[in-house]
């Protein structure tokens, strides 16, 4: 879950992205022309990137029926196969998920987050899966998650895409990945961080790609030195894998996440200047 | 926003610039150093700044020696030693290079990097020093003997250029070194009479070196500040004694060269005007030194405490005299006293230019995490501070109160001609 609250950024228009517009090039017209190229470009890449959230939402909606299906049935180890698998989508899709302030902590916050009373949601199932190591008691939360997950998929039609959404949401989920899921806090009982931080690079990378062709434009090498520095983050993550997913949190040296850390400080740093494609030529 | 002269009225801004314009202009002139993010308005060149008087507390970055090494002391230190990510030459070379241009811009006080006003991206420079005078920063690079081979690997094609030196300091006498707190391929070393000040260097560097190379590790570090002692007395240490009475004199060209600068004849070439830092982490045990009595802390040191003066005398400047006895036949200076192993036979000096440190409590003990980053400089450790620390280390009365748990040697670099950079020299 994100606590700061992400909506603001999508109301903005595209329009707004040109915070430069007050510097007035001497050839104006064909500056005018070159601004509105790129940013029908830029809306195009919106679109496609509407699509890939929206997909990874409805493959949310999926997993997460069959994991709370699961948790109804008491399959205690079903249930745990699905967990972290199942949040993947969820994580890729982030910039866009979080947008709904009301359904995100519903769905996805960690204890302590909200209000006791409040909580419900993955976390608290895997509390439930993890510590108590049951689903008794648990099957109203999963219904719970179930509904809001719903909810989700019917609200994210009504999510217009802008390209700041896209700028801020791929260093956003980078940075999700250096506040909670390379500290191990956000799968604390589950120590699953590494499904969601390889979900979460997997979404930056997305916007990334997207933005590619225009970012080539403006500056190739950035482009070819955040491909470097996404590769090399891969490189490490690798290292983690087993079978098809990823080793304990709690598996990992201190070394190798202090490495796995300096990594994403790597590559989120050239990433933040991505905003270079809303620049007049 | 900074005012601007009627000159710029006339010249930059009669007409709409762009900032790419903009840039061009400045680049050519070379005079237009941008200041503030807020506007053209902040746009004030470095001769005007001079004219402001706000040259009293600039260090100039540009010369045949790198700042802060014989500069006077500033209040306060954060120093970094980093390890080298990349492994391509070019990397390191444009990292250099990148490096030299932000130094040169922060140490005159300016913001680094453009004044972008793409809201879409972060701004070049991290802000916390805006407004802040210059504050007597200097930034001082050296190079470790990581950086030349690792594991008898030749990383950057330098293995041949690393001075024999250059090389891991020998394990002394009850070092209790810790790898968290060693070595470093790179050093940066910021000093100014505002912390703010420092921590914005080092935090800029380390931006603009990422993905390139990381911190290994990093220490604020901080003496009694000019405001606190207008007479520029010998600062204190933490156990409460003078520091650095006896350095050899920064004014005094002679014994700089003498003593700090690497000279045509240590060799090699690259390295002629640098000097080498060592740099050791020194933990001190303040609760057990608050408990010690006064004589014993006076004949650890073989000064009086108040007076600074040497054991026997009156005033700070007196003469030590090693030999010096009481009606007793005993020396007065005791010979296992801190000045009595430093001084040896007297003809190896170094110059030192430590700073204390206090990071909070010991998690273990429950005491102080406090101490010493003895920094020093000189032409030739194995000359100069090896001898007299294998002295202290084996002898010196201080060892019961102190440990040393770190420790790093690193060249410092020449300094550097405007359109130069940092390390030419080395990678030229």
């Amino acid at each position: 879950m994100k606590k700061a609250n992400a909506s603001l950024a999508v109301l903005l228009s595209t329009s707004l992205l040109f915070g430069c517009t007050q510097e007035k090039e001497g050839t104006e017209q064909a500056d005018d022309n070159a601004k509105e190229v790129s940013a029908s470009k830029l809306d195009d890449v919106s679109s496609e990137y509407r699509e890939y959230a929206i997909g990874e939402i409805e493959e949310f909606v999926n997993a997460t029926e069959e994991f709370t299906t699961a948790v109804s049935a008491g399959d205690i180890e079903k249930a745990k196969e699905l967990y972290a698998p199942a949040r993947m989508h969820y994580e890729r899709a982030e910039p866009i998920a979080e947008v709904f302030g009301d359904l995100d902590p519903k769905i996805d916050a960690r204890e302590g987050d909200v209000k006791d009373e409040e909580w419900g949601g993955y976390h608290r199932i895997e509390m439930g899966l993890w510590q108590e190591n049951t689903t008794k008691g648990y099957e109203k939360f999963a219904d719970q998650l179930m509904s809001d997950v719903n909810l989700l998929r019917a609200k994210v039609e009504t999510v217009e895409v802008t390209p700041d959404l896209l700028i801020t949401g791929a260093v956003d989920l980078l940075n999700e990945v250096s506040t909670s899921k390379v500290t191990g806090e956000e799968d604390r009982y589950s120590h699953t961080d590494l499904y969601d931080f390889v979900a979460n690079v997997e979404g930056a990378e997305k916007i990334y790609e997207l933005l590619t062709p225009a970012l080539k434009e403006k500056d190739a090498k950035l482009a070819a030195e955040i491909q470097q520095r996404f590769d090399d983050v891969y490189g490490l993550l690798e290292k983690h894998k087993e079978g098809d997913g990823y080793i304990s949190y709690t598996d990992l040296k201190e070394s190798e996440v202090k490495e796995l850390s300096q990594a994403i400080d790597a590559l989120a740093e050239p990433l933040s200047q991505i905003g270079i494609v809303t620049e007049e030529s | 926003m900074k005012e601007h002269t009627p000159k710029d009225e006339t010249g930059l801004f009669t007409k709409k610039v762009s900032r790419r314009n903009m840039l061009k202009t400045a680049g050519v002139g070379g005079i237009g150093v941008v200041i503030g993010a807020s506007g053209f308005g902040g746009l004030l060149t470095l001769s005007e700044q001079k004219a402001k008087g706000q040259t009293k507390d600039i260090v100039p970055f540009y010369g045949a020696h790198q700042a802060g090494i014989t500069t006077e002391a500033q209040d306060n230190l954060y120093f970094a030693s980093l390890e080298v990510t990349t492994d391509k030459r070019s990397d390191l070379i444009q990292l250099f290079k990148d490096w030299t241009e932000a130094a040169a811009q922060m140490t005159a006080g300016n913001l680094i990097g453009d004044t972008s006003l793409n809201t879409n991206m972060p701004p070049k420079d991290t802000g916390e020093a805006k407004e802040l005078s210059p504050s007597n920063l200097t930034i001082t690079f050296g190079v470790g003997p990581t950086l030349f081979s690792k594991d008898g690997k030749d990383r950057f094609g330098l293995k041949s250029k690393r001075p024999a030196e250059l090389k891991d300091l020998p394990q002394f006498p009850l070092d209790a070194l810790e790898e968290e707190w060693s070595g470093g391929d790179i050093c940066i070393q910021a000093c100014a009479d505002d912390l703010q000040v420092a921590f914005h260097a080092v935090r800029n560097l380390v931006r603009i070196g990422r993905g390139k190379a990381i911190i290994h590790w990093a220490q604020t570090g901080f003496q009694r500040t000019k405001q606190a002692d207008s007479q520029k007395t010998t600062p204190r240490n933490l156990f409460g004694f003078k520091d650095g009475t006896v350095n050899p004199d920064t004014n005094d060209n002679n014994e700089m060269n003498e003593h700090v600068w690497v000279k045509g004849e240590d060799g090699p070439d690259w390295l002629v005007g640098g000097s080498y830092m060592v740099v050791r982490r020194i933990q001190m045990y303040i609760e057990v030194w608050d408990r010690t009595i006064l004589k014993e802390q006076e004949n650890t040191f073989g000064r009086h405490r108040d007076s600074g003066a040497p054991l026997g005398m009156k005033n700070e400047f007196d003469t030590v005299d090693l030999e010096a006895k009481d009606p007793n036949g005993n020396r007065i200076i005791p010979e296992d006293s801190h000045v009595s192993l430093s001084r040896g036979d007297g003809k190896a000096k170094i110059l030192r230019r430590p700073y204390s440190y206090a990071d909070g409590m010991d998690p273990k003990t429950g005491s102080f995490n406090a101490g010493l980053l003895f920094i020093c400089f000189q032409r030739n450790p194995s000359k100069q501070f090896i001898p007299i620390q294998e002295r202290l280390a084996k002898n010196d009365k201080l060892n019961e109160y102190i440990v040393h748990r770190g420790s790093a040697l690193f060249a410092c670099l020449p300094g550097v001609k405007k359109g130069g950079y940092i390390g030419d020299s080395l990678f030229g």
